[in-house]
């Protein structure tokens, strides 16, 4: 029973140490398509957030009914109802929001993240473990999607959630907004997070080390 | 709505509008399989194969769902049909090549999971496409995505010889060669009179 993570382990573990986006790298195409703002980022991880916890919660819920040879096909056929939901669902809220995303939307079938937490996590822990750590997962994407989406939104357009930072005179950087942007903010994001790593690293093992020799 | 010719499609589906390097589409394996040009070849023209099965069968689905109003249907049709194709494409591999079956390992059923695939079916219903116009986008984002996977294949080949810094090592470095890779396709835009 030691090993048995609690609820509040379950749902810190994907906002940040495990961060789906900067930590495993999973479900790159909305990642990086829809972050040319943070408003679009914020929508998009909202409404994967939802996807990942209702079909997180209904495979766990089946876990013990699906049959193991035909487990990837059940749990697709799970997430793309749970997708079209979702996708009439914004359409119905925002209509102006469902052509910024587009495909987007639909395409979050396809999203990896969504089939790899069904099949590692949810599929062999309780409903409640399995709903709690998809939507801590999915806070995580949403937090990973701001992140990039924000800077891309500063640097490419001059504002933030549509609010202009730098005045009129701003020279907007075109080319963050355009599809490299994408790649070299989400590197730049990766890179950062190697360097404060390393860092952290040296930092800790130092006063490690110490100890050892104190012994 | 003016109507795109074939010409226009095919172009700007393999160099202005890229699947990978300007729509995003089929991540995963573009920063997975690109180790070397050898796996990345073959895997691009797997995903060709499935994407255009996925496009022809997308277009007969939507015309039947369209005549029983089943719309919100179309999703786990599409998925389905995908999950089929590549099912198909699997058992090819094996039996043409295990060795190259071996080589690609996860990466061969995860095409199921590859956007471009779905992204296809999605955005020819999307544009209202016909069935020469279907086949040609298909056609063209196959090719294109092969084309990224080749090009990142063969830089990546030839950055294991250079001296990179420790913390640029893995995935960062892919996409900085990515977003510069997609940098230099953005000059394509405008041929074709699309994008």
């Amino acid at each position: 029973m030691i090993n048995v993570p609690s609820n509040w382990q379950e749902f810190t573990e994907g906002l940040w140490e495990r961060n789906p986006v900067f930590v495993m790298v999973l479900g790159m195409c909305p990642t990086l398509a829809v972050t040319v703002s943070a408003i679009n980022s914020i929508s998009m991880g909202l409404a994967t957030t939802f996807v990942l916890a209702a079909s997180c919660w209904l495979v766990s819920v089946l876990r013990h009914l699906i049959p193991k040879e035909v487990r990837i096909a059940s749990y697709i056929a799970i997430i793309a109802t749970f997708v079209t939901v979702v996708d009439y669902a914004i359409q119905a809220i925002s209509l102006e929001m469902y052509e910024a995303l587009g495909a987007y939307i639909q395409l979050i079938v396809a999203n990896c993240l969504v089939l790899g937490r069904a099949e590692a996590h949810a599929a062999k822990t309780p409903p409640l473990g399995a709903t709690l750590n998809a939507v801590g997962m999915g806070l995580g994407f949403t937090l990973g999607l701001t992140m990039i989406g924000g800077v891309r939104e500063i640097l490419g357009s001059g504002t933030l959630l549509g609010v202009s930072l730098f005045g009129p005179n701003f020279q907007p950087w075109v080319v963050m907004v355009l599809p490299p942007g994408g790649f070299f903010v989400m590197g730049g994001w990766l890179l950062l997070f190697a360097i404060w790593r390393k860092y952290r690293d040296k930092i800790l093992s130092t006063p490690e080390k110490e100890s050892v020799h104190g012994a | 709505m003016v109507r795109e010719s074939l010409g226009q499609i095919l172009v700007t589906t393999i160099l202005s509008g890229n699947f990978v390097l300007a729509m995003f589409l089929g991540m995963c394996p573009f920063l997975g399989v690109t180790h070397s040009v050898s796996l990345a070849f073959p895997l691009g023209l797997a995903t060709t194969f499935v994407i255009v099965i996925a496009s022809l069968s997308a277009y007969a689905i939507n015309i039947v769902l369209s005549l029983l109003h089943l719309e919100f249907l179309r999703l786990i049709c599409y998925i389905v049909v995908i999950a089929a194709s590549v099912q198909l494409v699997e058992m090819f591999v094996k039996k043409q090549s295990p060795a190259l079956f071996r080589a690609l390992g996860i990466y061969l059923p995860l095409i199921t999971t590859n956007c471009a695939v779905l992204g296809v079916a999605l955005f020819q219903t999307a544009r209202d496409y016909n069935f020469t116009q279907s086949l040609t986008f298909a056609i063209g984002g196959g090719i294109g995505f092969t084309i990224a996977l080749v090009l990142l294949a063969s830089v990546r080949e030839r950055i294991q010889l250079s001296d990179v810094p420790g913390v640029l090592q893995g995935t960062a470095m892919s996409l900085m060669l990515a977003g510069i890779l997609s940098l230099s396709f953005m000059g394509f835009a405008g041929l074709g009179g699309g994008a």
